[in-house]
């Protein structure tokens, strides 16, 4: 709770994005431009086996044959695929056995993002990854996680140490041909992090990956895959920030969820890339595929995001509800200002029995952005008794912002209850005025006002990111009213 | 003309049929449609707005336009809607018949005029006609502006009141495959009010393809009660086309009630141009064997403090379909909006299915909008209530059927439109019930 | 010098004038209570005070503590400690009780200069003040106002003043929709915080609230003029007599 305060001072000093820094590091590139001779080269660089680098040529020479999506309610200028670098990684002898080797450049970075790497410094029961342009830096809490046979590492060390794992499970939620960002990220993704909890057990500490963008002109393309084994428990968190650009940067990341039997997987996201200035210049382009499978009984997925950074974002993490009694959830706060533009959601497909999902989505608009709330929710023909329940509440601030809601409902079994609710309205002048008899300032009250209507998604998130979200919502709106 | 576009814009060489000795406007909105249909073809599966409504059956029967309907055709009284002492302007297969009407518009003052002849029509038709519906992206519309053949059109004056009904009645009955393409246009001027009622029948035969399109225009503060009733058969495809436009405190009620045909869409686009418009929109389907029913709805509010209002309820039997998309537009400038849509559908058995996409797009802040879709089967808690108390099963599922749809007449403004809706309603799921009970 | 100075002001509202020339002056340690007829003006001035906007003053001052009232914006006069308790408490979904009173204390400390406080210091000041208003736990854990029964709403406004600890504090219509127990639970809320540093001033359409809260004056408001200002035995004659006399005053 006195973190809530330390919003407010900091909402009154009206501070700018604070992430926008760029470290100074000397860094390693792929050439720029995409062909097979990048893939190849990434592919190398990461010394992989045949069967990956196979499987990404497949997806390159796919995604050649594909067109980018034009669906969403987002408009930006057509992306040169050729003029950016793919492979952008901190220069280093070797990869860091443990933290005491890790460039203390990098390590000031996180530190100066408020992200210790240094164990003794780190907030109990949190383990990070911290994945530093397109590699993974650090890993806290390792070993303490291996005692329990929890692996959490960076993607390209599990491709080394597991991997038959890997090889069952990359692309069996999000196929290398699934769609036009996730086939470029099965050609050129560079890391990123893998978690596998075995069976029956909850791991004990938060798990977190920490993505920053730092190189220019660099796409990011990491690939994150968890697998909860039968009656396992995870709670994973990823948290992104970049440096300040004029240019407009690519980040298309695939996730992956696998849980099994009564396993679940808890997904928290808060997104925070920097968004562009406020003429809309520079700022990240979030192109995100993230799908979990819930294939065991009575499994879980859930999903929590709260989106306040990018220029654009395009993502919608999704749930297919195969195991009989599964469940999935959905829980989203996306905050647009200034000339933002966000088109998200989610998709809940129920193809078991007694599968249920539960959808919250909160949009925020202000400035010149505008907000897109996009769903499906489909009940195939199997599906008996599956249960949705959807409520999208849409909030603008000022007349010069938009906010849309496009949800698909698809019902093919009778049993199924499927029901879903949208409102649209404005911070009202009465509840504003309450505030501000009561000596809090507009900016205080239109956060503690907003605060309150996502406060049904930010009670999702596990605590530190909690407060972490608080301050976000506050900050993202700043100048959007008076 | 190549192969290619045939396939994909079928219907083209019906272009032929149509008289080409026609004034400048009616020739005009034929090179539009033309243009459009030809440019857009027929709708296939990824073309957003007709995403969940196939029409590629339409090609597989040879569809040809002026196919007369037998000899002795008569009203079936007991099959539309309900409307005794209304005025009635009947058509068959598309063209007008006078012999089976009783219009007497003239002698309430109403100026009417038969579109079959459009070189004898007034100016306010050549003024008006084409200006209420705009083609783009509406391929089936722009293929009735291309190949129309006969329709109504009806002017009320300032401060005029409709004192009977109007009851358009279309039968459809052919003994081969035939398509028309009907056009029509109502303009209620300043304070004037109106009832208008369509009933859409279909008599058995050989499959039958109509495609019509309605445009009204309300001015000031004409109010008009407008209802629409589909009973076709389940060979036919219905595609119809409503577009409405209400100036400042001009108030529309309207409702569409579908109880048959193979595939039926309700398109309904209303523009709510200035303050205090008002548009109360509801509907009712049935929908069993093979049916599909889609109803497409799109709110255009383009001026401030309107308000629309949209219910929709469904029952789909068998292997049938529902489809519900609802669009409500709010422009930047149409503040103090207040706009909701709802729509629910309950499901009667596993083959059924049901699409729904209502969907807000809202540009400015000061608006109460909002929608709900909700899709179920009857509430088991309930049918066991009322077995409990005695009442067969059949019965209680068809109380409970008609409880569900029965709210949604509760919505029209009009007593006399409620009661006919209602009748028929009643009727039709005497019917589904009979079959889904035993 | 009186804690609030009101001068001869007059108060549109869309072009229409609703307050036609107050003066009143409402000193630290009295209570004044306001009374009047429907649609006299008595919550126009409650929420001129307040600084709502929509209010168009012109004509006439406002002086709180020696500065322009007028002059300021709405929260800044409420953590100078100008209270309004409202006569329909606003609900606000998702914001619990206790971070709004958290906040709104902390913004007028800062103002002052004092040190905020933290969770569990703004607990120890929340217990003893729920006690005496008979607030639960529950209660302050919901939403602002939310699903709140009338008379909890009305008690929400009597603690947040217990909390806030204003210097003038202006109560509008608060024994409206009050059953007789809940009026006098608010009512020793009310005395409870009589202080010789702290005005009150009461707006109120009936005299009942008066037998709990006595007022050192009564002002008569109607058609936007005081007409007629007297001790607390002018409630009683306004309850015997009733205002049809006033209003002929005033047309007068």
């Amino acid at each position: 709770m006195a973190m809530e305060t330390k919003t407010v001072e900091e909402l009154a000093t009206g501070e700018a994005y604070k992430y926008g820094f760029v470290t100074d590091i000397e860094m390693e590139r792929a050439p720029k431009g995409l062909s097979e001779d990048t893939v190849r080269f990434i592919s190398a660089k990461k010394e992989e086996p045949d069967w990956l680098l196979e499987w990404r040529l497949r997806a390159f020479r796919m995604w050649k044959t594909m067109a980018e999506p034009t669906w969403a309610k987002v408009t930006y200028p057509p992306i040169d695929y050729q003029d950016a670098y793919y492979f952008a990684a901190p220069k280093t002898k070797e990869g860091p056995k443990s933290l005491d080797e890790v460039d203390p450049e990098l390590l000031a970075t996180y530190e100066k993002l408020g992200i210790p790497l240094q164990e003794q410094e780190m907030l109990a029961g949190v383990a990070v990854d911290a994945v530093f342009d397109s590699v993974s830096v650090a890993t806290t809490y390792k070993k303490k996680l291996e005692e329990m046979g929890i692996v959490f590492c960076a993607m390209s060390e599990a491709v080394q140490k597991y991997p038959d794992l890997v090889r069952q499970y990359l692309g069996s939620v999000v196929p290398y041909s699934d769609n036009f960002f996730a086939t470029l990220n099965s050609a050129v993704f560079s890391d990123g992090t893998f978690v596998f909890v075995p069976k029956g057990v909850r791991c004990p500490m938060e798990l977190s990956t920490y993505f920053r963008i730092n190189a220019a002109q660099t796409g990011q393309f990491e690939r994150t895959l968890i697998v909860a084994e039968a009656g396992s428990y995870v709670s994973y968190l990823e948290g992104c920030t970049a440096p300040m650009r004029d240019e407009n940067q690519l980040h298309a990341a695939v996730v992956e969820l696998v849980t099994l039997d009564d396993a679940e997987i808890k997904y928290s996201t808060v997104q925070n890339w920097y968004p562009g200035d406020a003429e809309g210049k520079g700022g990240i382009y979030n192109f995100v595929t993230k799908r979990g499978a819930c294939r065991g009984r009575n499994s879980k997925i859930l999903w929590t995001q709260v989106e306040t950074g990018s220029a654009i974002t395009w993502k919608y993490p999704s749930c297919i509800l195969q195991g009989e009694g599964s469940v999935g959830e959905f829980y989203s706060v996306a905050i647009t200002n200034n000339r933002q533009q966000a088109d998200t959601g989610t998709k809940m497909i129920h193809i078991g029995k007694g599968t249920s999902s539960r959808i919250i989505a909160k949009g925020i608009s202000a400035g010149r952005a505008d907000s897109t709330y996009r769903g499906l929710v489909r009940i195939q023909p199997k599906a008996e008794g599956a249960r949705n329940y959807t409520q999208c509440d849409s909030l603008l601030i000022g007349d010069q912002c938009g906010a849309h809601t496009v949800p698909y409902i698809e019902s093919r079994n009778p049993t199924a209850n499927v029901e879903h609710e949208a409102t649209t309205s404005k911070i009202s002048e009465d509840q504003l005025f309450y505030c501000l008899q009561r000596g809090l300032s507009e900016e205080e009250a239109v956060s503690l006002i907003v605060n309150g209507f996502c406060r049904e998604v930010l009670q999702t998130l596990p605590m530190e990111f909690a407060v972490e979200a608080q301050k976000l919502v506050g900050i993202s709106l700043e100048g959007s009213v008076g | 003309m190549d192969a290619k576009t045939t396939d994909s814009a079928p219907f083209l060489d019906r272009l032929e049929a149509v008289d080409t000795d026609q004034p400048d406007w009616a020739a005009a909105l034929r090179r539009a449609g033309l243009a459009v249909y030809r440019e857009e073809g027929l709708p296939h599966a990824k073309v957003e707005a007709w995403k969940y409504t196939r029409l590629d059956g339409l090609t597989r029967s040879a569809f040809e336009p002026g196919i007369s309907a037998p000899d002795g055709i008569t009203v079936p009284d007991g099959r539309i809607a309900d409307m005794a002492g209304a005025h009635r302007l009947v058509f068959v297969n598309g063209c007008y018949r006078a012999e089976l009407s009783d219009d007497g518009l003239a002698d309430e003052g109403i100026e009417i005029v038969n579109l079959g002849k459009p070189g004898a029509a007034p100016g306010w038709v050549a003024e008006h006609m084409g200006r209420v519906l705009d083609l783009d992206g509406m391929p089936l519309a722009a293929l009735n502006a291309a190949l129309w053949g006969d329709g109504v059109a009806i002017k009320l004056a300032d401060g005029a009141q409709l004192q009977k009904p109007l009851h358009l009645i279309f039968l459809a009955a052919a003994s081969t495959p035939a398509m028309f393409q009907s056009r029509h246009l109502l303009i209620a001027g300043r304070d004037s009010r109106a009832a208008v009622i369509e009933s859409h029948l279909g008599l058995e035969g050989a499959p039958t393809f109509s495609n019509s399109v309605v445009e009204m225009i309300l001015e000031e503060d004409a109010v008009l009660d407008h209802a629409k009733l589909v009973d076709e058969t389940e060979h036919a495809y219905h595609i119809a086309a409503t577009a409405l436009s209400l100036a400042g405190q001009a108030r529309y009620n309207g409702f569409v009630l579908t109880l048959g045909g193979r595939v039926v869409r309700n398109e309904t686009r209303v523009r709510l141009a200035a303050a205090g418009a008002e548009c109360c929109l509801a509907g009712a389907y049935v929908a069993d064997g093979e049916a599909h029913v889609d109803n497409t709805v799109f709110i255009d509010h383009a001026g401030p403090g309107a308000a629309s209002r949209v219910v929709f309820k469904g029952v789909i039997g068998d292997t049938a379909r529902g489809v519900f998309q609802g669009k409500t537009l709010v422009r930047q400038y149409a503040q103090k909006t207040d706009g909701h849509q709802l729509h629910k559908a309950l499901l009667l058995s596993s083959g059924a299915e049901v699409n729904a996409k209502p969907e807000l797009e809202i540009y400015a802040d000061d608006v109460k909008c909002g929608h709900g879709a909700t899709a179920a089967q009857l509430d088991e808690d309930m049918v066991f209530y009322l077995l409990a108390r005695g009442i067969p099963e059949a019965q209680a599922r068809q109380l409970l059927t008609e409880a569900f749809l029965g709210d949604v007449v509760d919505e029209i403004a009009s007593p006399e439109i409620a009661a006919a809706m209602s009748a028929a309603l009643t009727r039709r799921l005497a019917g589904i019930n009979a079959d889904h009970g035993a | 010098m009186a804690l609030l100075e009101i001068q001869d002001l007059h108060v549109e509202v869309a072009g229409k004038e609703i307050l036609r020339g107050i003066s009143l002056d409402v000193e630290a340690g009295k209570v004044h209570a306001i009374m009047g007829p429907n649609g006299s003006g008595k919550s126009t001035l409650s929420h001129v005070l307040a600084g709502r906007s929509g209010y168009d003053v012109t004509g006439g001052s406002v002086r709180y503590d020696g500065s322009d009232l007028l002059q300021m914006n709405a929260d800044e006069r409420a953590r100078k400690g100008v209270f309004l308790a409202f006569q329909y408490p606003v609900e606000i979904p998702g914001v619990t009780t206790t971070t709004f009173l958290r906040q709104a204390l902390n913004a007028g400390r800062r103002e002052r200069g004092e040190p905020e406080l933290d969770a569990m210091e703004f607990v120890k000041v929340i217990r003893r003040k729920t006690k005496e208003l008979g607030i639960t736990d529950d209660l302050l854990k919901r939403p602002v106002n939310v699903g709140f029964s009338g008379g909890e709403k009305k008690r929400n406004e009597i603690l947040q003043m217990a909390i806030l600890e204003p210097r003038l504090a202006v109560l509008d219509e608060t024994d409206s929709g009050l059953d007789i127990d809940a009026l006098k639970v608010v009512s020793d809320g009310i005395n409870a915080q009589r202080s010789d540093d702290r005005g009150v001033l009461l707006i109120t359409h009936y005299q009942r609230l008066l037998d709990y809260v006595v007022p050192d004056r009564v002002h008569v408001l109607a058609q936007g003029c005081i007409v007629k200002s007297g001790g607390k035995e002018l409630a009683l004659e306004l309850e015997k007599s009733g205002y049809a006399e006033f209003l002929d005053a005033a047309a007068a």
